[in-house]
């Protein structure tokens, strides 16, 4: 049902109009043929229904049309004498403005009741935003809140001048304003890549890209938190240059590979692969932890949405982000559990590539 | 030598305080200005050694000011940006920004960059020996050696690896490198160069993937250390 009212939704209003005569005089001209075997009464009952039906799905001026077309139609070619708007006996007058009244009422309260539904559609709508923007102020309060009060905490404790404060104590003090800086500003960074998606501001900027370079920069820049995590890394040996947003995708590979340290056991691995089938660059991003639950995955793209199980800290924009990124640049995210425990990200890009890399030294 | 003096512009009290403390306790001079007029005054009036400009001065972009600089100052000149956009650090390189450093940056960086523009503003003299860790360049005898075993290099490679040598601790963009090895005409063929930085890794880094020299700074371009 739901597939016929988009479509019958998307025909314009002009059409709508069209579309009600069309109707209603195929129906008529199908009943005129059967005429011999349909007495009048059924073929005013046939051409009600046919209004009904028309005024499920269109506005109510072609509905409105439809019902007075039909009227006439009926009173014209059915209702004896045929072919007159005359009517000769009483009970068929009667007939026909019944049709006309049930006709139009019909068409009234098919209108009314879709106003309802509207009203109710956009309340829903309004609901959803409204959680949605809550939502945000939740995480995003306890995700900045967080860094913020270890920055005020550690700094009144350096400043109260406590004698019984070692320096050892001192240097975590300030490991820890350290710390909560850049969390703060991961988040800031996040907030701002987002809002630029949400702008529809992303435009590629593409040059040609070394695999090999990309990936290991990311890994580079992300020493700090990956600590003693062992990374697996396979690049395929031919794989050519790659044009894409350098930029972009390196904030994609980096969020993929931070969320996976944060929620994978201690010793369980993240691999990255990267290779070309059929002109698509295929990354992937896995690990052996303990996979996402079924009915989270198609959820885990989904802005400010977060797991279930999460612990650690985040404001569930990174992975929208992830997103929004490779749709920018046209291309697929996919995620899915592996047999063997683990979770798989998997993008496929569509790209122009240059073979250049590979021709032996000049 | 007398410590170097130089000149913050930024609007931010908290930042030039943070960057006068910073700077001071490595015994160089500090000077400030909190806009782009007070700026523009204090260079005049008294020529630092570096200055240290913020692109987003409220009377006017920081842009603007380092064209008006450029007019007459010579010294080195280090942008201090809020956006991480490759494109507005590309163009104040492009327009005479001898480095750039993208809030927040780390203290370490800061330091480094002021070293890096100093030094290469005072060594107009030719050594002609340069050292790098395991590396060592011989100008004269146009010679290069990791860990005193001798590398070969084709006449590209050298004139890239020199390039960057030279101006060991600045980044060099991507346009710039392609304009002086190939020619004007090749400042939109990146593949080039990102073929050659991969082979120059592959000869004077320990784990080319991992690069201690030539240090790539994404969208901009390249940095050697």
């Amino acid at each position: 049902m739901n597939f016929f009212k988009i479509n019958f939704n998307k025909i314009n209003k002009t059409n709508q109009y069209f579309f009600s005569i069309a109707i209603v005089l195929f129906v008529s001209i199908i009943c005129y043929f059967f005429s011999a075997f349909l007495g009048y009464k059924v073929v005013a009952l046939i051409l009600m229904a046919t209004v009904s039906l028309i005024a499920m799905f269109f506005n109510i001026k072609p509905v409105l049309l439809a019902a007075l077309l039909s009227a006439l139609v009926l009173n014209f070619f059915f209702i004896p004498p045929k072919f007159t708007f005359h009517i000769d006996n009483g009970e068929d007058v009667l007939l026909f403005f019944m049709y006309f009244i049930i006709a139009f009422v019909n068409a009234a309260l098919t209108f009314k009741i879709r106003g309802v539904e509207k009203i109710a559609h956009k309340k829903e709508e309004k609901e959803n935003t409204l959680k949605l923007y809550n939502t945000l102020l939740h995480s995003l309060s306890h995700e900045l809140r967080t860094p913020i009060s270890t920055i005020i905490v550690a700094t009144d404790n350096l400043q109260a001048d406590n004698k019984k404060l070692s320096e050892h104590n001192k240097a975590e003090l300030l490991s820890e304003i350290s710390k909560a800086a850049l969390r703060l500003n991961t988040q800031v960074e996040n907030l701002l890549n987002m809002s630029r998606l949400e702008s529809g501001n992303i435009q590629p900027k593409k040059d040609w890209c070394d695999m090999n370079e990309l990936i290991y920069k990311v890994i580079s820049s992300l020493k700090e938190n990956l600590e003693n995590r062992r990374i697996d890394i396979e690049i395929k040996k031919d794989i050519p240059f790659c044009k894409l947003d350098v930029g972009l995708m390196e904030q994609v590979l980096y969020n993929l590979i931070l969320n996976a340290n944060l929620y994978i056991p201690e010793d369980a691995v993240i691999t990255i692969k990267a290779k070309l089938i059929n002109q698509k660059l295929i990354l992937i991003v896995e690990d052996n932890g303990n996979g996402f639950d079924a009915a989270e995955i198609d959820k885990v793209f989904e802005k400010f949405y977060r797991s279930k199980n999460t612990s650690t800290g985040g404001t569930g924009l990174g992975l929208s982000i992830v997103k929004g990124f490779v749709q920018a640049h046209n291309g697929t995210i996919t995620l899915e559990n592996i047999e063997t425990g683990g979770a798989c990200f998997t993008i496929e890009l569509p790209v122009e590539t240059n073979y250049i890399n590979n021709l032996k030294n000049e | 030598m007398n410590s170097p003096e130089i000149l913050i512009i930024d609007d931010e009290a908290q930042i030039r305080k943070l960057l006068q403390i910073t700077l001071q306790s490595n015994d160089y001079k500090v000077a400030q200005a909190s806009t782009a007029r007070e700026g523009l005054i204090a260079a005049a009036n008294h020529p630092p050694d570096v200055i240290l400009l913020d692109v987003g001065l409220p009377d006017e972009s920081g842009h603007t000011v380092l064209k008006k600089l450029r007019e007459w100052y010579l010294n080195p000149i280090i942008i201090l940006s809020v956006q991480s956009e490759e494109q507005d650090i590309i163009s104040a390189l492009d327009n005479g920004a001898n480095d750039y450093l993208v809030k927040p940056f780390r203290t370490g960086e800061l330091l480094a960059r002021i070293r890096s523009v100093l030094r290469a503003n005072s060594s107009e003299e030719q050594n002609s020996v340069l050292f790098f860790n395991d590396i060592e360049i011989d100008l004269s005898a146009r010679l290069v050696k990791k860990k005193n075993e001798i590398i070969k290099f084709t006449a590209t490679e050298y004139t890239l690896l020199l390039i960057l040598a030279k101006n060991q601790g600045r980044v060099l963009t991507h346009h710039f490198l392609l304009k002086y090895i190939w020619g004007p005409s090749y400042i939109n063929e990146s593949q080039y160069l990102r073929v050659f930085i991969a082979q120059l890794r592959k000869k004077i880094e320990d784990d080319p993937n991992k690069p201690m020299h030539i240090i790539t700074q994404s969208g901009v371009g390249y940095r050697f250390l």
